[in-house]
């Protein structure tokens, strides 16, 4: 696994082909097989939940009260909710917040935590000293906790949540990320950029962020499988996504009522699609993890 | 380093954390769009006996600081404030429910120990379609939500079959234990997951050493060797993680408890973020942190006794 991919990936950046169908092929060695069927998985997921309004048979919000709680039917693929409410166009709609909201998350955390690190490995010294003192206090807090103190004090909802768990996740990226950087800082090529005159902030951007780039992307897709989990968690238990926005977790938590009265196929459904979801990020994250160590 | 010089030093840093996330977790209050006092007495209003007390409580009328200094002097005094909506002291709240959470914790830890470290062992030893069948369980558990767990086991074990009760945390002794098993389960699917990962990577690479290869030239029983060369060595990667696991189990229980309804700490702390309660959110957070802090602190120290080889201070 390790030869094949480096050396193409390499061979890429030496000869500087514009990576169009370079980057395919790449990005296909690096995921290796399992990791290509997690990918199709989840892209035929997301592009679902992007195209909702095209691709849910039905409105996500109407309530069909004389069919409610009907198992699975020619007319409703996976039965209807509580509120007759047909769950395959729930589910579709909920995966766009599912997949969006700890999309925003990882977007967030890895902005802050890769520029915090990259400021650390640059400066080093005292600077770098006060960044490693900071992440050690985010990391005192567990993820989950900071969306519910953001929650105590703004109220419930998604942007709240969101916010939380985005200054949650910043020491996980930041850590891994600050780690390669310090590697990278002490290579020749940086010093010799150095010597070309090229300012810190040059350097930075132009020749450590790109060498430390899949360990970022790495970590980034890592991370995404957490944030999932515990946004979805956040919602299940009534602090974020506010009903009657279809979320994966709500749904989940609304499922988890209709089974007490004997209709478990709300929860199921939700249930899986998030371990779905969950699985195929946490295998393309491992899988990118492997490689990006693999490089070095 | 000398030991006492490390735990000091230890020591130092822990107190350090504790007081800038004790700091962060007094800050909230003022973070809280509109005035203290308003937050607080919320939608309530606030009679003005009412007004006053959470005066008092809070210091309102001192400077910032001051405030801060108080506030942390009632709470090393072991005053944790007073809840509106209970109308009870939150430290009585607060020590009236930790039982049911450390319960759930040490209930989930003990079944994560054995459960990861024996599935694990086992996907290393065997090989083959147990390895292939064990990790990919693995891989399925490491992507499950505990709630989503939790949902599952009262449909199919309690509401299903009615082998377990549905909510509650029982009434003491052996009814806890029952009441107690299935949420103990949920917290604890993922992260034995996770060791089951760590210990069948740990015992592989161990398994590939000099050391035991020399064993088995020797003669030894291949049991005799798996026990005293490769499971021992293999230790130091799975005790760390196993800790670090306990420390986010603190975490995880905020909402396994709300599946269950079990009246815990996790519990507790939700139910008062929606009816904003704000001195047991805050109070219940920071026993959160501190026993999170706290937990992580000692494993790092107990990883020192576990490998004499480490060197003290040393971060690998």
């Amino acid at each position: 696994m390790t030869t094949p991919s480096t050396t193409s990936l390499a061979v890429a950046r030496v000869v500087g082909e514009r990576r169009t169908a370079g980057l395919l092929r790449t990005t296909g060695g690096r995921l290796g097989v399992t990791g290509c069927i997690a990918a199709g998985i989840l892209l035929v997921i997301a592009l679902a939940a992007a195209f909702a309004p095209v691709v849910a048979p039905y409105d996500p919000d109407f309530p069909d009260l004389l069919a409610s709680l009907s198992g699975p039917t020619p007319a409703h693929l996976l039965g209807t909710d509580a509120l007759g409410r047909d769950i395959l166009s729930r589910l579709i709609w909920g995966a766009r917040i599912t997949l969006a909201g700890p999309g925003l998350v990882i977007l967030i955390a890895t902005v802050v935590g890769t520029l915090l690190a990259l400021l650390a490995a640059w400066r080093g010294g005292r600077i770098d000293t006060v960044v490693s003192w900071l992440l050690d206090v985010l990391f005192a807090v567990p993820g989950i906790v900071f969306a519910l103190i953001a929650v105590a004090i703004w109220g419930p909802s998604l942007i709240t949540v969101v916010c939380g768990l985005a200054i949650a996740y910043v020491p996980y990226v930041a850590r891994v990320v600050r780690g390669a950087s310090f590697r990278e800082r002490h290579m020749p090529y940086v010093a010799a950029a150095w010597l070309q005159g090229q300012s810190g902030a040059g350097i930075t951007f132009t020749q450590i962020l790109p060498n430390v780039q899949p360990i970022v992307v790495a970590q980034a897709v890592s991370s995404l499988g957490f944030a999932v989990i515990d946004l979805a968690a956040v919602s299940f238990l009534g602090l974020g996504v506010q009903p009657p926005t279809a979320d994966l977790g709500l749904m989940v938590k609304s499922g988890f009522d209709s089974v007490l009265r004997g209709q478990p196929t709300e929860a199921i459904a939700a249930g899986s699609l998030i371990v779905l979801i969950v699985w195929c990020v946490t295998v393309i994250g491992d899988r990118l993890t492997s490689s990006a160590r693999s490089m070095r | 380093m000398s030991f006492g010089a490390y735990l000091a030093r230890r020591a130092g840093g822990l107190l350090l954390v504790l007081l800038v996330t004790s700091f962060i977790v007094f800050g909230l209050l003022y973070l809280a769009p509109g005035s203290p006092l308003a937050f607080i007495l919320g939608p309530r209003g606030g009679t003005p006996e009412q007004i006053a007390a959470v005066t008092a409580q809070y210091h309102l009328n001192d400077p910032f600081f001051v405030r801060y200094v108080a506030w942390l002097g009632d709470l090393l005094r072991g005053d944790l404030g007073y809840s509106i909506v209970y109308r009870q002291d939150v430290s009585a709240l607060i020590s009236s429910r930790i039982g049911t959470t450390l319960a759930l914790v040490s209930m989930a830890a003990l079944m994560i120990a054995v459960v990861g470290i024996a599935a694990g062992t086992f996907a290393a030893l065997r090989g083959g379609w147990s390895d292939q069948l064990t990790s990919t369980l693995a891989a399925i558990g490491l992507s499950t939500p505990s709630f989503v767990v939790g949902v599952a086991l009262i449909s199919v074990f309690a509401v299903g079959l009615g082998w377990f009760p549905t909510f509650g945390s029982g009434s003491g002794g052996v009814n806890t234990l029952v009441h107690l098993a299935l949420p103990a389960v949920a917290l604890s699917v993922a992260s034995a997951a996770y060791l089951a990962r760590i210990t069948r990577a740990s015992v592989l690479e161990e398994r590939g050493r000099e050391h035991v290869q020399t064993a088995t030239v020797r003669g030894l029983a291949p049991g005799y060797i798996v026990r005293h060369h490769v499971l021992r060595n293999s230790l130091v990667p799975i005790v760390t993680v196993l800790g670090l696991t306990i420390a986010t189990l603190i975490a995880g229980a905020v909402v396994v408890e709300n599946v269950f309804a079990l009246d815990g700490l996790g519990s507790l702390l939700v139910r008062a973020i929606l009816q904003r309660d704000f001195a047991v959110v805050q109070a219940v957070i920071l026993v959160l942190v501190v026993a999170f802090v706290v937990v992580n602190a000692v494993v790092d120290v107990l990883y020192t006794f576990i490998d004499p080889r480490i060197v003290l201070g040393s971060r690998k």
